[in-house]
Protein backbone atom coordinates (compact mmCIF):
# COMPACT_ATOMS: atom_id res chain seq x y z
CA UNK A 1 0.00 0.00 0.00
CA UNK A 2 1.47 3.65 -1.12
CA UNK A 3 0.18 7.09 1.11
CA UNK A 4 -1.11 9.78 -1.41
CA UNK A 5 -1.82 13.33 -0.89
CA UNK A 6 -5.18 14.83 -2.57
CA UNK A 7 -5.03 17.96 -2.82
CA UNK A 8 -8.02 20.05 -3.54
CA UNK A 9 -7.98 23.18 -5.77
CA UNK A 10 -11.03 25.89 -5.91
CA UNK A 11 -11.83 29.18 -7.41
CA UNK A 12 -11.09 31.92 -4.65
CA UNK A 13 -14.74 32.94 -4.89
CA UNK A 14 -15.68 30.02 -3.66
CA UNK A 15 -13.57 29.28 -0.90
CA UNK A 16 -14.74 32.68 0.85
CA UNK A 17 -18.21 31.99 0.03
CA UNK A 18 -18.02 27.76 2.12
CA UNK A 19 -16.60 29.50 4.97
CA UNK A 20 -17.57 28.66 8.21
CA UNK A 21 -20.47 26.63 6.73
CA UNK A 22 -20.83 22.70 7.63
CA UNK A 23 -19.04 19.85 5.66
CA UNK A 24 -21.45 19.60 2.66
CA UNK A 25 -23.27 17.18 2.00
CA UNK A 26 -21.11 15.55 -1.13
CA UNK A 27 -18.13 15.44 1.14
CA UNK A 28 -19.59 13.69 3.53
CA UNK A 29 -20.76 11.34 1.30
CA UNK A 30 -17.66 10.83 -0.37
CA UNK A 31 -15.38 10.39 3.25
CA UNK A 32 -18.25 7.99 4.78
CA UNK A 33 -18.04 5.98 1.13
CA UNK A 34 -14.04 6.22 1.31
CA UNK A 35 -13.56 6.15 4.81
CA UNK A 36 -11.20 2.70 4.85
CA UNK A 37 -8.75 4.76 2.29
CA UNK A 38 -8.56 7.88 4.50
CA UNK A 39 -5.89 8.41 6.79
CA UNK A 40 -6.96 12.49 7.26
CA UNK A 41 -7.65 15.39 5.93
CA UNK A 42 -8.88 18.89 6.08
CA UNK A 43 -10.76 22.01 4.57
CA UNK A 44 -8.65 24.80 4.48
CA UNK A 45 -9.31 28.43 5.21
CA UNK A 46 -9.62 30.84 2.35
CA UNK A 47 -6.33 31.98 0.82
CA UNK A 48 -6.43 35.26 2.02
CA UNK A 49 -5.85 33.92 5.24
CA UNK A 50 -2.57 32.61 3.89
CA UNK A 51 1.02 33.70 5.31
CA UNK A 52 4.03 32.71 3.48
CA UNK A 53 7.71 32.32 4.87
CA UNK A 54 10.65 32.51 2.36
CA UNK A 55 14.35 31.57 3.21
CA UNK A 56 16.29 35.28 2.31
CA UNK A 57 18.90 33.22 1.67
CA UNK A 58 21.44 35.28 4.51
CA UNK A 59 20.09 32.34 7.39
CA UNK A 60 16.93 34.33 7.92
CA UNK A 61 13.16 34.54 6.86
CA UNK A 62 11.21 36.45 5.24
CA UNK A 63 7.27 36.75 6.31
CA UNK A 64 4.42 38.12 3.85
CA UNK A 65 0.27 37.81 3.60
CA UNK A 66 -0.62 35.78 0.98
CA UNK A 67 -0.83 32.16 -0.33
CA UNK A 68 3.05 31.18 -1.99
CA UNK A 69 2.01 31.39 -5.51
CA UNK A 70 -0.69 33.77 -6.65
CA UNK A 71 -3.30 32.16 -8.61
CA UNK A 72 -7.13 31.79 -8.84
CA UNK A 73 -6.99 28.32 -8.23
CA UNK A 74 -6.72 27.81 -4.67
CA UNK A 75 -5.79 24.66 -2.23
CA UNK A 76 -8.95 24.71 -0.19
CA UNK A 77 -8.50 21.07 1.55
CA UNK A 78 -7.03 17.96 1.42
CA UNK A 79 -7.18 13.97 2.22
CA UNK A 80 -4.08 11.98 3.04
CA UNK A 81 -4.99 8.27 1.96
CA UNK A 82 -3.84 4.66 1.56
CA UNK A 83 -3.90 2.79 -1.92
CA UNK A 84 -2.69 0.09 -3.61
CA UNK A 85 -1.51 1.77 -6.75
CA UNK A 86 -1.89 5.14 -8.52
CA UNK A 87 -4.92 3.81 -10.90
CA UNK A 88 -7.00 3.22 -7.18
CA UNK A 89 -5.84 6.65 -5.81
CA UNK A 90 -6.70 7.99 -8.92
CA UNK A 91 -10.38 6.55 -8.66
CA UNK A 92 -10.75 7.66 -4.92
CA UNK A 93 -9.64 11.14 -6.23
CA UNK A 94 -11.88 11.27 -8.62
CA UNK A 95 -15.10 10.63 -6.71
CA UNK A 96 -13.43 14.36 -4.45
CA UNK A 97 -16.45 16.54 -5.09
CA UNK A 98 -13.96 19.40 -5.54
CA UNK A 99 -15.01 22.81 -6.89
CA UNK A 100 -12.27 22.87 -9.86
CA UNK A 101 -9.94 19.50 -9.55
CA UNK A 102 -7.40 18.22 -7.47
CA UNK A 103 -4.02 16.97 -7.57
CA UNK A 104 -2.83 13.62 -6.56
CA UNK A 105 1.12 13.11 -5.32
CA UNK A 106 2.46 10.17 -3.85
CA UNK A 107 3.66 10.49 -0.67
CA UNK A 108 7.65 10.07 -0.15
CA UNK A 109 8.51 7.84 2.27
CA UNK A 110 11.53 8.72 4.30
CA UNK A 111 13.09 6.00 6.27
CA UNK B 1 28.12 -27.82 -29.06
CA UNK B 2 28.20 -26.58 -32.37
CA UNK B 3 30.42 -23.29 -32.20
CA UNK B 4 29.38 -20.24 -34.20
CA UNK B 5 31.28 -17.78 -36.03
CA UNK B 6 31.36 -15.00 -34.28
CA UNK B 7 30.20 -13.10 -37.22
CA UNK B 8 27.14 -15.19 -37.12
CA UNK B 9 26.62 -14.99 -33.56
CA UNK B 10 26.74 -11.05 -33.30
CA UNK B 11 23.96 -10.99 -36.85
CA UNK B 12 22.13 -12.99 -34.45
CA UNK B 13 22.28 -11.03 -31.69
CA UNK B 14 21.09 -8.23 -33.51
CA UNK B 15 18.55 -9.67 -35.01
CA UNK B 16 17.27 -11.01 -31.32
CA UNK B 17 17.91 -7.63 -30.33
CA UNK B 18 15.23 -5.81 -33.05
CA UNK B 19 12.83 -8.78 -33.12
CA UNK B 20 12.63 -9.75 -29.31
CA UNK B 21 13.74 -7.15 -26.62
CA UNK B 22 10.06 -6.08 -25.63
CA UNK B 23 9.22 -9.69 -24.86
CA UNK B 24 12.21 -10.33 -23.20
CA UNK B 25 12.10 -6.90 -21.14
CA UNK B 26 8.33 -7.52 -20.59
CA UNK B 27 8.69 -10.78 -18.86
CA UNK B 28 11.99 -9.58 -17.02
CA UNK B 29 10.12 -6.44 -15.98
CA UNK B 30 7.68 -8.58 -13.14
CA UNK B 31 10.83 -10.32 -11.72
CA UNK B 32 12.64 -7.23 -11.52
CA UNK B 33 9.94 -5.26 -10.43
CA UNK B 34 11.62 -2.28 -11.49
CA UNK B 35 11.73 -0.94 -14.99
CA UNK B 36 15.73 0.47 -14.76
CA UNK B 37 16.79 -3.39 -13.01
CA UNK B 38 15.25 -5.13 -15.56
CA UNK B 39 16.61 -2.89 -18.35
CA UNK B 40 19.69 -3.81 -16.61
CA UNK B 41 19.45 -7.38 -16.90
CA UNK B 42 18.31 -7.92 -20.35
CA UNK B 43 21.06 -5.76 -21.17
CA UNK B 44 23.36 -8.50 -19.50
CA UNK B 45 21.61 -11.38 -21.30
CA UNK B 46 22.13 -9.89 -24.63
CA UNK B 47 25.94 -8.67 -23.43
CA UNK B 48 26.21 -13.03 -22.33
CA UNK B 49 24.37 -13.49 -25.40
CA UNK B 50 27.48 -12.72 -27.32
CA UNK B 51 29.52 -14.67 -25.28
CA UNK B 52 27.74 -17.56 -24.80
CA UNK B 53 26.46 -18.30 -28.35
CA UNK B 54 29.52 -18.36 -29.87
CA UNK B 55 31.04 -21.22 -27.25
CA UNK B 56 27.59 -23.38 -27.49
CA UNK B 57 26.48 -22.13 -30.64
CA UNK B 58 23.43 -20.06 -31.45
CA UNK B 59 19.99 -21.41 -29.80
CA UNK B 60 17.17 -22.51 -31.39
CA UNK B 61 14.88 -19.99 -29.63
CA UNK B 62 17.12 -16.95 -29.04
CA UNK B 63 13.81 -15.46 -27.17
CA UNK B 64 13.80 -17.73 -24.41
CA UNK B 65 17.01 -18.06 -23.80
CA UNK B 66 17.63 -14.47 -23.21
CA UNK B 67 14.21 -14.26 -21.77
CA UNK B 68 15.46 -16.54 -19.00
CA UNK B 69 19.09 -15.21 -18.96
CA UNK B 70 17.92 -12.00 -18.22
CA UNK B 71 15.38 -13.20 -15.41
CA UNK B 72 18.30 -14.53 -13.46
CA UNK B 73 20.24 -12.13 -13.49
CA UNK B 74 17.15 -9.81 -12.39
CA UNK B 75 16.66 -12.19 -9.61
CA UNK B 76 20.33 -12.27 -8.45
CA UNK B 77 20.28 -8.47 -8.80
CA UNK B 78 17.11 -8.64 -6.68
CA UNK B 79 18.75 -11.18 -4.09
CA UNK B 80 21.72 -8.69 -3.94
CA UNK B 81 19.10 -5.63 -3.31
CA UNK B 82 17.38 -7.77 -0.55
CA UNK B 83 20.54 -8.43 1.44
CA UNK B 84 21.55 -4.72 1.08
CA UNK B 85 17.93 -4.36 2.55
CA UNK B 86 18.14 -1.60 0.09
CA UNK B 87 14.52 0.20 -0.27
CA UNK B 88 13.69 -0.09 -4.26
CA UNK B 89 10.28 1.42 -5.69
CA UNK B 90 8.38 -1.46 -6.83
CA UNK B 91 6.19 -2.11 -10.02
CA UNK B 92 3.05 -3.27 -8.28
CA UNK B 93 1.22 -5.35 -10.43
CA UNK B 94 -0.55 -9.18 -9.87
CA UNK B 95 2.91 -10.93 -9.18
CA UNK B 96 5.28 -9.23 -7.73
CA UNK B 97 7.80 -11.53 -7.22
CA UNK B 98 7.87 -14.77 -8.43
CA UNK B 99 10.77 -16.70 -6.98
CA UNK B 100 10.37 -19.46 -10.00
CA UNK B 101 8.65 -17.12 -12.62
CA UNK B 102 5.68 -18.32 -14.54
CA UNK B 103 6.26 -20.39 -17.52
CA UNK B 104 7.88 -19.24 -20.76
CA UNK B 105 4.66 -20.19 -22.54
CA UNK B 106 3.31 -17.31 -25.23
CA UNK B 107 0.48 -16.20 -23.21
CA UNK B 108 2.32 -15.08 -20.29
CA UNK B 109 4.98 -12.89 -22.50
CA UNK B 110 1.79 -11.85 -24.66
CA UNK B 111 0.14 -10.39 -21.55
CA UNK B 112 3.42 -9.00 -20.46
CA UNK B 113 3.83 -7.39 -23.50
CA UNK B 114 0.49 -5.50 -22.82
CA UNK B 115 1.38 -4.89 -19.36
CA UNK B 116 4.04 -2.99 -20.89
CA UNK B 117 2.63 -1.07 -23.24
CA UNK B 118 -0.33 0.01 -20.95
CA UNK B 119 2.58 1.23 -18.50
CA UNK B 120 4.74 2.80 -20.95
CA UNK B 121 1.20 5.04 -22.24
CA UNK B 122 -0.81 5.28 -18.89
CA UNK B 123 -2.43 8.61 -19.23
CA UNK B 124 -0.79 9.92 -15.79
CA UNK B 125 2.88 10.68 -17.68
CA UNK B 126 3.09 12.94 -20.17
CA UNK B 127 2.49 12.43 -23.83
CA UNK B 128 5.87 12.78 -25.02
CA UNK B 129 7.17 10.54 -22.23
CA UNK B 130 4.62 8.17 -23.07
CA UNK B 131 6.01 8.06 -26.73
CA UNK B 132 9.39 8.08 -25.27
CA UNK B 133 9.35 5.01 -22.93
CA UNK B 134 7.12 3.24 -25.61
CA UNK B 135 10.22 3.66 -28.30
CA UNK B 136 12.62 3.18 -25.67
CA UNK B 137 11.25 -0.32 -23.80
CA UNK B 138 9.05 -1.76 -26.44
CA UNK B 139 11.01 -0.81 -29.67
CA UNK B 140 14.39 -1.32 -27.87
CA UNK B 141 15.64 2.06 -29.44
CA UNK B 142 18.15 3.62 -27.43
CA UNK B 143 18.01 7.63 -25.78
CA UNK B 144 20.07 8.71 -28.63
CA UNK B 145 17.72 7.20 -31.08
CA UNK B 146 14.68 8.23 -29.52
CA UNK B 147 16.21 12.00 -29.20
CA UNK B 148 17.20 12.42 -33.04
CA UNK B 149 13.55 10.72 -34.01
CA UNK B 150 11.83 13.72 -31.66
CA UNK B 151 14.28 16.56 -32.54
CA UNK B 152 15.92 17.29 -29.25
CA UNK B 153 19.50 16.69 -27.43
CA UNK B 154 19.96 13.19 -26.31
CA UNK B 155 20.04 15.02 -22.37
CA UNK B 156 16.82 16.14 -23.25
CA UNK B 157 15.26 12.88 -23.87
CA UNK B 158 17.41 11.08 -21.58
CA UNK B 159 16.23 13.42 -18.76
CA UNK B 160 12.64 12.81 -20.10
CA UNK B 161 12.59 9.08 -19.67
CA UNK B 162 14.29 9.33 -16.45
CA UNK B 163 11.64 11.75 -15.22
CA UNK B 164 8.94 9.10 -16.39
CA UNK B 165 10.67 6.06 -14.89
CA UNK B 166 10.76 7.95 -11.90
CA UNK B 167 7.15 8.85 -11.88
CA UNK B 168 6.16 5.14 -12.22
CA UNK B 169 8.06 4.22 -9.89
CA UNK B 170 7.37 7.01 -6.96
CA UNK B 171 3.77 7.13 -8.16
CA UNK B 172 3.08 2.83 -7.81
CA UNK B 173 1.79 3.44 -11.53
CA UNK B 174 1.07 -0.24 -11.89
CA UNK B 175 2.11 -2.81 -14.30
CA UNK B 176 -1.19 -4.47 -15.48
CA UNK B 177 -3.80 -3.87 -17.97
CA UNK B 178 -6.36 -2.02 -17.46
CA UNK B 179 -9.88 -3.63 -16.20
CA UNK B 180 -12.27 -3.61 -19.41
CA UNK B 181 -14.25 -1.04 -17.98
CA UNK B 182 -11.13 1.67 -18.54
CA UNK B 183 -9.91 -0.16 -21.44
CA UNK B 184 -11.67 1.69 -24.04
CA UNK B 185 -10.46 5.34 -22.49
CA UNK B 186 -6.51 3.83 -22.03
CA UNK B 187 -6.38 1.81 -25.54
CA UNK B 188 -7.20 5.10 -27.19
CA UNK B 189 -3.50 6.71 -25.60
CA UNK B 190 -2.01 3.47 -26.83
CA UNK B 191 -3.00 3.89 -30.39
CA UNK B 192 -2.31 7.66 -30.49
CA UNK B 193 1.20 6.63 -29.84
CA UNK B 194 2.05 3.82 -31.72
CA UNK B 195 0.42 6.15 -34.47
CA UNK B 196 2.67 9.04 -33.76
CA UNK B 197 5.38 6.32 -34.16
CA UNK B 198 4.44 5.46 -37.29
CA UNK B 199 3.61 8.51 -38.76
CA UNK B 200 7.54 10.01 -37.68
CA UNK B 201 8.94 7.62 -39.46
CA UNK B 202 6.53 7.81 -42.78
CA UNK B 203 7.44 11.39 -43.35
CA UNK B 204 10.50 12.53 -40.39
CA UNK B 205 10.03 16.36 -39.60
CA UNK B 206 12.99 17.11 -40.79
CA UNK B 207 16.05 15.89 -42.17
CA UNK B 208 17.39 14.72 -45.93
CA UNK B 209 15.33 11.74 -45.90
CA UNK B 210 11.71 12.07 -46.57
CA UNK B 211 11.25 8.75 -44.28
CA UNK B 212 12.67 7.28 -41.30
CA UNK B 213 12.07 3.41 -42.62
CA UNK B 214 12.99 2.28 -39.43
CA UNK B 215 9.90 4.47 -37.24
CA UNK B 216 7.66 3.52 -39.51
CA UNK B 217 8.68 -0.25 -39.42
CA UNK B 218 8.04 -0.15 -35.79
CA UNK B 219 4.89 1.76 -35.90
CA UNK B 220 4.10 -1.25 -37.97
CA UNK B 221 5.22 -3.68 -35.21
CA UNK B 222 3.68 -2.12 -32.68
CA UNK B 223 0.32 -1.98 -34.43
CA UNK B 224 0.53 -5.97 -35.09
CA UNK B 225 1.18 -6.89 -31.99
CA UNK B 226 -1.33 -4.92 -30.32
CA UNK B 227 -4.15 -6.44 -32.72
CA UNK B 228 -2.33 -9.82 -31.88
CA UNK B 229 -3.13 -8.73 -27.78
CA UNK B 230 -6.42 -7.19 -28.89
CA UNK B 231 -7.51 -9.56 -31.72
CA UNK B 232 -11.29 -8.27 -31.01
CA UNK B 233 -11.06 -4.42 -30.50
CA UNK B 234 -12.53 -2.76 -33.56
CA UNK B 235 -10.05 0.50 -33.35
CA UNK B 236 -6.78 -1.21 -33.02
CA UNK B 237 -8.27 -3.17 -36.09
CA UNK B 238 -8.54 0.27 -37.51
CA UNK B 239 -5.00 1.54 -36.63
CA UNK B 240 -3.65 -1.13 -38.23
CA UNK B 241 -5.39 -1.49 -41.02
CA UNK B 242 -4.65 2.43 -41.76
CA UNK B 243 -1.16 1.84 -40.68
CA UNK B 244 -0.93 -1.19 -43.86
CA UNK B 245 -2.59 1.02 -46.13
CA UNK B 246 -0.71 3.71 -45.73
CA UNK B 247 2.80 1.67 -45.56
CA UNK B 248 1.51 0.26 -49.30
CA UNK B 249 2.56 3.16 -51.02
CA UNK B 250 5.78 3.31 -49.52
CA UNK B 251 8.00 1.97 -52.25
CA UNK B 252 6.18 4.52 -54.58
CA UNK B 253 6.68 7.26 -52.56
CA UNK B 254 10.52 8.21 -54.09
CA UNK B 255 11.73 8.15 -57.18
CA UNK B 256 15.68 6.83 -57.88
CA UNK B 257 16.86 10.07 -57.39
CA UNK B 258 15.33 9.66 -53.61
CA UNK B 259 13.08 12.82 -54.22
CA UNK B 260 9.46 12.71 -52.95
CA UNK B 261 6.67 11.37 -55.68
CA UNK B 262 3.75 12.90 -54.76
CA UNK B 263 0.71 10.39 -54.61
CA UNK B 264 -1.00 11.82 -58.08
CA UNK B 265 2.18 10.89 -60.01
CA UNK B 266 2.94 7.59 -58.31
CA UNK B 267 3.52 4.43 -60.07
CA UNK B 268 0.56 2.44 -58.54
CA UNK B 269 2.13 -0.96 -59.53
CA UNK B 270 4.49 -0.27 -57.03
CA UNK B 271 1.87 -0.42 -54.33
CA UNK B 272 1.81 -3.08 -52.36
CA UNK B 273 -1.00 -5.12 -52.61
CA UNK B 274 -0.56 -7.85 -50.37
CA UNK B 275 -0.76 -5.33 -47.58
CA UNK B 276 -3.17 -3.27 -49.23
CA UNK B 277 -6.08 -6.37 -49.11
CA UNK B 278 -4.57 -7.51 -45.82
CA UNK B 279 -5.54 -3.64 -44.49
CA UNK B 280 -8.76 -3.72 -46.50
CA UNK B 281 -9.55 -6.88 -44.95
CA UNK B 282 -9.14 -5.47 -41.41
CA UNK B 283 -11.16 -2.22 -42.42
CA UNK B 284 -14.00 -4.22 -42.37
CA UNK B 285 -13.74 -5.48 -39.38
CA UNK B 286 -12.83 -2.30 -37.48
CA UNK B 287 -15.94 -0.36 -39.35
CA UNK B 288 -18.13 -2.94 -37.35
CA UNK B 289 -18.16 -0.49 -34.36
CA UNK B 290 -20.59 2.28 -34.47
CA UNK B 291 -19.98 5.02 -34.40
CA UNK B 292 -16.39 3.75 -36.76
CA UNK B 293 -13.50 5.29 -35.10
CA UNK B 294 -11.32 7.45 -36.03
CA UNK B 295 -8.45 5.57 -37.51
CA UNK B 296 -10.75 2.77 -39.42
CA UNK B 297 -12.16 6.38 -40.89
CA UNK B 298 -8.77 7.44 -41.74
CA UNK B 299 -8.04 3.66 -43.20
CA UNK B 300 -10.93 3.86 -45.34
CA UNK B 301 -9.79 7.55 -46.89
CA UNK B 302 -6.74 5.44 -47.35
CA UNK B 303 -8.71 2.42 -49.00
CA UNK B 304 -10.63 4.79 -51.71
CA UNK B 305 -6.90 6.14 -52.89
CA UNK B 306 -5.68 2.15 -52.74
CA UNK B 307 -8.35 1.03 -54.73
CA UNK B 308 -8.53 3.68 -57.29
CA UNK B 309 -6.73 1.74 -60.81
CA UNK B 310 -5.63 5.63 -61.73
CA UNK B 311 -5.44 8.94 -60.10
CA UNK B 312 -8.43 10.29 -62.23
CA UNK B 313 -10.85 7.80 -60.69
CA UNK B 314 -10.19 8.87 -57.14
CA UNK B 315 -13.81 8.82 -56.07
CA UNK B 316 -13.22 12.25 -54.03
CA UNK B 317 -17.16 12.58 -52.98
CA UNK B 318 -16.70 9.50 -51.10
CA UNK B 319 -13.69 10.61 -49.53
CA UNK B 320 -15.15 14.08 -48.59
CA UNK B 321 -18.18 12.54 -47.08
CA UNK B 322 -15.63 10.54 -44.79
CA UNK B 323 -13.85 13.47 -43.90
CA UNK B 324 -17.58 14.59 -43.16
CA UNK B 325 -17.32 12.34 -40.68
CA UNK B 326 -14.12 12.34 -39.64
CA UNK B 327 -15.02 15.86 -38.67
CA UNK B 328 -17.66 14.38 -36.46
CA UNK B 329 -15.49 12.16 -34.53
CA UNK B 330 -12.11 14.10 -34.35
CA UNK B 331 -12.52 17.38 -34.83
CA UNK B 332 -8.95 19.06 -35.62
CA UNK B 333 -7.52 21.54 -37.90
CA UNK B 334 -5.72 18.93 -39.65
CA UNK B 335 -8.78 17.00 -40.44
CA UNK B 336 -10.24 20.15 -41.44
CA UNK B 337 -7.02 21.28 -43.69
CA UNK B 338 -7.38 17.51 -45.75
CA UNK B 339 -10.75 17.73 -45.78
CA UNK B 340 -10.88 20.98 -47.60
CA UNK B 341 -8.43 19.66 -49.89
CA UNK B 342 -10.61 16.68 -50.81
CA UNK B 343 -13.57 19.70 -51.18
CA UNK B 344 -11.88 20.94 -53.79
CA UNK B 345 -11.00 18.19 -55.91
CA UNK B 346 -14.78 16.73 -55.55
CA UNK B 347 -16.81 20.29 -56.00
CA UNK B 348 -14.00 22.83 -57.39
CA UNK B 349 -10.46 24.06 -56.96
CA UNK B 350 -11.84 27.42 -55.75
CA UNK B 351 -14.65 26.06 -53.48
CA UNK B 352 -11.34 24.18 -52.08
CA UNK B 353 -9.54 27.14 -52.01
CA UNK B 354 -11.82 29.31 -50.26
CA UNK B 355 -11.80 26.52 -47.40
CA UNK B 356 -8.31 26.54 -46.91
CA UNK B 357 -8.52 30.46 -47.20
CA UNK B 358 -10.92 30.42 -43.95
CA UNK B 359 -8.68 27.79 -41.89
CA UNK B 360 -6.02 30.62 -42.55
CA UNK B 361 -6.56 32.21 -39.59
CA UNK B 362 -6.00 28.69 -37.54
CA UNK B 363 -3.30 29.52 -34.87
CA UNK B 364 -2.07 25.79 -35.03
CA UNK B 365 -1.88 25.35 -39.04
CA UNK B 366 0.25 28.75 -38.54
CA UNK B 367 3.56 26.73 -38.87
CA UNK B 368 1.93 23.83 -40.83
CA UNK B 369 3.38 23.94 -44.17
CA UNK B 370 0.84 21.43 -45.77
CA UNK B 371 -1.57 24.26 -46.18
CA UNK B 372 0.51 26.81 -48.06
CA UNK B 373 1.60 24.13 -50.18
CA UNK B 374 -2.14 23.26 -50.96
CA UNK B 375 -3.16 27.01 -51.18
CA UNK B 376 -0.36 26.59 -53.96
CA UNK B 377 -1.75 23.69 -55.55
CA UNK B 378 -5.03 25.34 -56.20
CA UNK B 379 -3.78 28.94 -57.58
CA UNK B 380 -1.87 26.80 -59.75
CA UNK B 381 -4.59 24.67 -60.99
CA UNK B 382 -6.69 28.23 -61.23
CA UNK B 383 -3.60 29.33 -63.42
CA UNK B 384 -2.94 32.30 -60.89
CA UNK B 385 0.29 30.80 -61.02
CA UNK B 386 1.98 34.74 -59.53
CA UNK B 387 -0.31 33.51 -56.05
CA UNK B 388 0.82 30.07 -56.67
CA UNK B 389 4.36 31.01 -56.11
CA UNK B 390 3.63 33.26 -52.99
CA UNK B 391 2.07 30.29 -51.72
CA UNK B 392 4.96 27.73 -52.37
CA UNK B 393 7.42 30.01 -51.17
CA UNK B 394 5.66 29.95 -47.98
CA UNK B 395 5.56 26.43 -47.78
CA UNK B 396 9.53 26.49 -48.44
CA UNK B 397 10.16 28.44 -45.39
CA UNK B 398 7.91 26.46 -43.45
CA UNK B 399 9.31 22.66 -44.38
CA UNK B 400 12.03 21.07 -43.21
CA UNK B 401 12.07 17.60 -44.91
CA UNK B 402 15.06 18.16 -47.27
CA UNK B 403 13.02 15.51 -49.65
CA UNK B 404 9.31 17.91 -49.39
CA UNK B 405 11.75 21.03 -49.63
CA UNK B 406 13.17 19.95 -53.05
CA UNK B 407 9.61 19.03 -54.13
CA UNK B 408 7.99 22.64 -52.93
CA UNK B 409 10.82 23.65 -55.49
CA UNK B 410 10.47 21.49 -58.71
CA UNK B 411 7.07 22.73 -58.14
CA UNK B 412 7.99 27.00 -58.24
CA UNK B 413 10.26 25.85 -60.97
CA UNK B 414 7.49 24.00 -63.59
CA UNK B 415 5.61 27.49 -62.20
CA UNK B 416 8.29 30.05 -64.05
CA UNK B 417 8.01 27.77 -67.18
CA UNK B 418 4.60 28.74 -67.61
CA UNK B 419 3.55 24.92 -68.87
CA UNK B 420 0.88 25.14 -66.11
CA UNK B 421 1.12 21.59 -65.57
CA UNK B 422 3.25 22.44 -62.58
CA UNK B 423 1.74 22.05 -58.90
CA UNK B 424 -1.15 19.74 -59.97
CA UNK B 425 -0.49 18.04 -56.58
CA UNK B 426 -1.19 19.22 -53.54
CA UNK B 427 -3.01 16.79 -51.73
CA UNK B 428 -0.96 15.03 -48.38
CA UNK B 429 -1.10 11.52 -49.12
CA UNK B 430 -2.92 10.56 -45.87
CA UNK B 431 -4.37 12.83 -43.13
CA UNK B 432 -2.53 12.96 -39.68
Amino acid sequence: MSKYLILIFQDEAATKQSEGEAISAPYQEFMQRRGASLLNGAALQSASTATSIRRDGSGGHSVTDGPFAESKEVLGGYFLIEAADLDEALEIAKEVPAGIGVEVRPVRMVS
Amino acid sequence: MPQAASSEVAAAVADAHRREWAFVLAATVRVAGDIDAAEEAVQDAYASALATWGERGIPDKPGAWLTVAARHRALDMHRHAATEQRALPKLHGPEEYLPDGPGLDDEGIADDRLRLIFTCCHPALAFEAQVALTLRLLCGLSTADVARAFLVPEATMAARITRAKKKIAAAHIPYRVPPASELHDRIDGVLSVVYLVYTTGHTAPSGAQLMRTDLAERGLELARTLRALLPADPDVAGLLALILLTDARRDARLNEFHEQVLLEDQDRSRWDRRAIAEGVALLREALVSRPPGRFALMAAIAAVHDESGIWSDTDWREILGLYDLLMERWPSPVVQLNRAIALGFALGYAEGLAELDALGAEPQLARYPYLAAARGDFLARLGREEEARVAFQEALILADNEAERRSLRARMGALAGGSGQAGERGQRESPS
